[in-house]
């Protein structure tokens, strides 16, 4: 099996986040940035399936020069190799033009042969489209599935078994055909830690970049230029009533607490 | 260039038109009074002309229905396929779908098929200087974007569970329900159901709890929810958890509280170490007094909360056990 999984580089959002001078995105320069959550248990599901299989893992990421620490941690993880979608031209797309972008990235770095599977995360942290993996998919002309919780390869990779979730804690069996697109949902799977010796190895491994003359896609259908979405401002929502903030030391506040549920509450 | 229609893309299921699926008509009312518009329902299944009756009692312009066989059971090839053609050939300014699993799940594609923009999760809009301004969460919930639209082609555009409230729908005097102009050899399954199975349900029915103490990501590990248990032994409360406490193993599945997990509204919901992100917000949210512990002043559930305090979980549980049975005794 030849696996292509799409990760995404995002702020921490346990981070203190503050608005940046521009008010259209948030200030990244004290922020810490981390694998998307669900496309880390995408790479560890495609890592899975390749050591399964016989087969290996290449790893897509698209944004500035730090997504290349992202990618290394793909590489010391087991994929073999990585590709950085890296060109002032592929910033600030929305959901449309960044899987445009991706999908002639996977074409071209597929060869001949093509990928048989191709994984993300069902959603980033960050933007949250939801969306950039059923797009490729589109693009591709492959069929694809939306927050799976299970992938099992069948028939010598012919076709996949996939679980998917539904609402109200149901989940859906189907199968699809391959070659397919496939977007995780965290909690899939236990996702490995690097050992010493892989990042040792990752070190060796291949990380291409390709620009967007590589991929002969005119820079107006990708980015900010060709997006239909244009993000105006950010901010903190707006305070509703708000919660009344029981202040002290934890002793004092539980005490406040326990009393306004008793007395204003009347629940204890 | 679009035309002068809102349409609303409906779920239905069982027999049922989705609650946030009348949520969306809402929204998609407002919507075509700000653009000067008329607002049309799309109703896609096989057997549904019923339902079609049912939401035509909506003031809507139209109901339109894609009744096909291929539409019985949900895949993204066969409702992409009826709804691409008709969108291309009514090019409504917008079209909007209630945000589920299931929109998510194939509208993007659809977007892709038919050229539309694509606007997922809007939570609301107001009008900016150059047009609507959409509104929707980022960053987990933790901030919310103002989002614009360029160009004049449609948008394909999901409304949040909870934006909107059914009892905002105006009710009409019986819109005219219509066949969807669409082409059938094009409603193609791409996918094969095997079945479902019902993960979270358990032998625990939290729905009818009036006391729950949920956990979030913040507890840390399952060897650190022992003062958790004894919190919820003094209030006499059932433990819940959000998604990630379970996807982490320290909790078993079927306590989870959100949208993959269990819906809902006791008298005392305590969430702890619990950010509020939306999924497990829209299943909490009814609750009559929400009670926040978070050390993060800025989390989203602070919003929503009656009560909070601003702390480490680990310092309050303790704490709080103690003033509930000193309250108690």
């Amino acid at each position: 099996m030849r696996v292509a999984v799409c990760i995404k580089q995002v702020p921490d959002t346990e981070a203190r986040l503050q608005v940046a001078a521009d008010g259209r995105w948030i200030d990244e320069e004290e922020v810490p940035f981390v694998i998307n959550e669900s496309d880390e248990y995408a790479l560890e599901e495609g890592l899975r399936i390749a050591e399964a299989g016989g087969g290996e893992v290449v790893v897509f990421s698209l944004g500035p020069a730090r997504v290349t620490e992202a990618l290394r941690k793909a590489l010391a993880l087991g994929a073999s190799r990585a590709v950085h979608l890296d060109d002032d031209a592929f910033a600030g797309g929305d959901a449309l033009a960044t899987a445009r972008a991706l999908a002639a990235a996977i074409a071209k770095e597929g060869g001949d042969e093509g990928f048989d599977l191709v994984l993300t995360g069902s959603q980033s942290d960050d933007v949250g489209y939801g969306s950039t993996g059923s797009v490729l998919a589109g693009h591709l002309g492959w069929p694809h599935a939306w927050l799976v919780m299970g992938v099992e390869v069948e028939e010598g990779g012919k076709s996949a078994k996939v679980t998917r979730e539904m609402e109200a804690g149901m989940n859906e069996i189907i199968r699809l055909a391959l070659p397919a697109v496939i977007e995780v949902q965290a909690g899939i799977n236990k996702p490995r830690y690097a050992s010493l010796k892989g990042i040792m190895q990752a070190k060796r491994k291949p990380l291409d970049s390709v620009s967007a003359a590589d991929l002969g896609i005119d820079a107006g259908q990708l980015g900010a230029a060709g997006s239909r979405l244009e993000v105006v401002s950010v901010g903190f929502p707006e305070a509703g009533e708000g919660a009344q903030i029981l202040e002290g030391d934890p002793a004092d506040a539980a005490r406040a607490l326990v009393e306004k549920l008793q007395k204003e509450a009347r629940i204890l | 260039m679009s035309s002068n229609k809102v349409w609303i893309v409906l779920q239905q299921r069982d027999g049922k038109v989705s609650r946030i699926s009348w949520e969306a008509i809402a929204a998609g009312q407002k919507l075509a009074a700000a653009l000067g518009a008329e607002a049309e329902a799309v109703l896609l299944g096989s057997g549904v002309s019923d339902l079609a009756q049912e939401v035509a009692s909506a003031d809507l312009a139209a109901v339109h229905l894609a009744d096909h066989e291929n539409l019985a059971d949900y895949t993204p090839g066969a409702y992409v396929g009826a709804l691409a053609g008709a969108i291309q050939a009514a090019q409504p300014a917008f079209v909007l779908f209630p945000h589920t699993y299931q929109t998510v799940d194939y509208f993007a594609r659809l977007a892709q098929e038919t050229g539309a923009g694509l606007l997922p999760e809007m939570t609301g809009f107001e009008q900016g200087d150059d047009g609507l301004l959409f509104h929707r969460p980022i960053l987990e919930g933790k901030m919310v974007a103002k989002v614009r639209v360029k160009g004049e082609d449609t948008v394909l555009a999901s409304v949040q569970s909870g934006a909107y409230s059914r009892d905002d729908m105006e009710a009409g005097s019986g819109a005219e329900v219509r066949g969807l102009d669409f082409d059938a050899s094009r409603v193609v399954p791409d996918r094969e159901i095997l079945g479902v199975e019902d993960v979270a349900g358990g032998e625990l029915d939290l729905t009818k709890e009036d006391l729950i103490v949920a956990v979030g990501r913040g507890v840390g590990g399952a060897d650190k929810m022992g003062p958790v248990e004894e919190l919820a032994a003094a209030l006499g409360a059932e433990i819940a958890a959000s998604r990630p406490v379970v996807d982490n193993g320290w909790l078993a599945r079927e306590r989870q509280i959100g949208s993959s997990g269990q819906t809902v509204a006791p008298k005392l919901y305590l969430a702890l170490g619990i950010s509020g992100a939306i999924q497990h917000v829209v299943g909490m949210k009814g609750s009559s007094n929400v009670v926040a512990v978070n050390k993060d002043p800025g989390a989203p559930i602070f919003q929503l909360a009656r009560y909070g305090i601003v702390g480490d979980l680990h310092e309050v549980v303790p704490a709080l056990t103690e003033a509930v049975k000193a309250a108690k005794s």
